[in-house]
């Protein structure tokens, strides 16, 4: 058996995922070969050679790889598949993106968004926004498995790096052009990877009154996630959405303030180890999940909880 | 251009699904069913760009129980102008739901297949992306945005950190993220409507589709419960209870 890791990155770093989805290939079992494909990623191959566990690295470095589009490197991942008996990544959004095309490609039924292995072919992955786990086992000969992050403490890092092998590009599929990205700049820690977040909902009512979350935020080091409502209403970008839908998230303390607790809230980030919810309604279902509750209109509670900090 | 729309019937996202004793599944007799949310998405993204002139037909598929023609029905109330329902009696896996559309896209010839990104019953995100590679046909997944221009079509998709920018050549493949519309609420008209508009049922045999499931559930379980909570009085009960109890600031 051997797993191929397909990593995340940026060009000069490995995203958070990359590390939890070499944990969750070393449980597979087999030698594992991390791909790190890209535009100018010669740093980040040299960091997923640091990853505990990794017997080798392959660096494929072409123009046609900047944007990462799925259409050319599901052609790189495809003819290098035959050899490994996984081809593994992290569920985030280049995973998801990138992986189903490989998959049927490879005519397998992926795995999505595993949260345990029980065996080679058998994972555990939750269903409907998390209120059920499901254990599945595949009969395909090459299992393609997105890794959900949280459900792995990540590869650590580890002094003598294992060689790097640069690999041939693939073909340019010329079917889509990458026009660029706006990426929202921020100076806090990224969501999947934060300690600490400070989440808002509905209940915080502007964009305006996301600062309050913001400062809160800011105070305790935290980065600021929204709930879909908040998003839905405008109050922040789509990229801050924990949930079902968006990202999932298990901090070590996780506040969520004015979110009332929907089920599809709740399968983002009801693994988180300490959560704090601040509502004024003292029905809200977010309770039921919170280790400390706080029955408070959060315009007053927010900003004394910044203070007292 | 023609455009195809597939329908996914999914249990109501305001119910809480429940796990049935015996481990085998998510319990769906006699729950409220209603059409996949991205779905819904993906119908309005058609009737609005057929509205603007750029669409001149609507096809929505769906791949389920025989049910699905309420789903079916519920898309032509939205504006798809016909229906297609590939009737299967088990769960059809993603792979599967790729190759029966494939088969109806090189029969239908659309210059665009829209879909959800995610079904919300087993969480896949899988079978647009799956379709495109199928059928060899750019992708973009996750839109927030979509205008045609020509032969080519213009995509703003939702990405980890932002806003990514792709030009697709057409035929395409897109799949849509929550801030792309608001889906319409469908009126009695519409409704009345809708049940005169064609509604073709195929088996997947006569698709030349094997959609026996690859993947086998074992079981299923309900997720671990968290423990009961705490009520704080005050901020200033919650900050040490933070510090000296949970000990996480």
């Amino acid at each position: 058996m051997a797993v191929l890791v397909i990593a995340e990155h940026d060009g000069k770093q490995l995203k958070p995922g990359t590390a939890n989805a070499v944990a969750a290939a070393a449980k597979m079992g087999g030698e594992i070969t991390v791909l790190v494909a890209g535009h100018e990623c010669a740093a980040a191959a040299q960091a997923a050679a640091k990853l505990a566990g990794v017997k080798k690295v392959l660096h494929c470095d072409a123009p046609h790889y900047k944007g990462f589009l799925a259409e050319n490197l599901a052609a790189l991942v495809v003819p290098l598949a035959g050899k490994y008996s996984h081809v593994v990544a992290a569920a985030t959004g280049f995973g998801k993106n990138v992986m189903p095309r490989v998959a049927a490609l490879l005519d397998v039924q992926q795995v999505s968004d595993i949260s345990a292995v029980e065996s080679p072919d058998t994972f555990v992955r939750p269903i409907y926004a998390g209120n059920a786990l499901a254990t599945v086992q595949s009969g395909d000969p090459i299992k393609v498995v997105t890794v959900r992050s949280t459900g792995f403490d990540p590869a650590e890092e580890v002094a003598s790096g294992a060689p790097v092998e640069a690999l041939a590009p693939g073909p340019d599929s010329g079917l889509t052009q990458f026009r660029g990205q706006e990426v929202h700049k921020s100076e806090r820690p990224e969501l999947t990877a934060a300690r600490i977040i400070v989440s808002g909902g509905r209940g915080v009512g502007s964009a305006e009154n996301f600062k309050i979350i913001e400062a809160l935020a800011d105070k305790l080091g935290a980065a600021v996630g929204a709930s879909r409502a908040a998003v839905d209403s405008g109050f922040v970008p789509n990229d801050y959405q924990v949930g079902q839908t968006g990202k999932i998230v298990a901090p070590e303390l996780y506040v969520a303030v004015g979110i009332s607790g929907a089920i599809q809230h709740l399968a983002g980030m009801k693994d988180s180890k300490v959560i704090v919810a601040i509502n004024k309604d003292p029905e809200a279902p977010i309770f039921q999940v919170a280790n400390y509750w706080l029955v408070e209109d959060l315009f007053q509670a927010v900003p004394e909880l910044t203070k007292e900090l | 251009m023609k455009v195809l729309v597939s329908v996914k019937r999914v249990i109501d996202p305001n119910v809480k699904p429940r796990v049935k004793s015996d481990g085998s599944g998510v319990e769906t007799a006699n729950v409220k069913m209603a059409m996949n949310p991205f779905c819904e998405i993906a119908v309005e993204q058609a009737v609005r760009m057929k509205e603007a002139g750029v669409v001149s037909e609507i096809v929505a598929v769906s791949i389920g129980l025989p049910q699905s023609q309420e789903t079916l029905r519920t898309a032509m109330a939205m504006g798809a102008d016909r229906g297609i329902l590939v009737e299967a009696d088990r769960e059809v896996q993603p792979l599967a739901v790729a190759k029966l559309l494939k088969a109806l896209a090189d029969k239908e010839q659309p210059k665009l297949v829209i879909m959800g990104k995610q079904a919300i019953d087993d969480d896949n995100n899988q079978s647009g992306q799956m379709l495109a590679a199928l059928l060899n046909w750019p992708q973009a997944a996750f839109i927030s945005k979509i205008e045609i221009k020509g032969e080519s079509a213009e995509c703003t998709r939702e990405i980890d950190t932002g806003l990514e920018k792709l030009t697709l050549k057409l035929p395409a493949v897109v799949t849509t993220d929550l801030r792309l519309n608001e889906p319409r609420y469908v009126t009695l008209p519409n409704i009345m409507k809708a049940k005169k508009k064609p509604l073709e049922v195929l088996k997947p045999d006569a698709l030349g589709v094997d959609v026996a499931p690859r993947l086998k559930t074992l079981k299923v379980q309900e997720p671990p419960k968290r423990g009961a909570g705490v009520k704080v009085a005050d901020v200033k009960e919650l900050v040490a209870k933070l510090k000296n109890e949970a000990k996480v600031i």
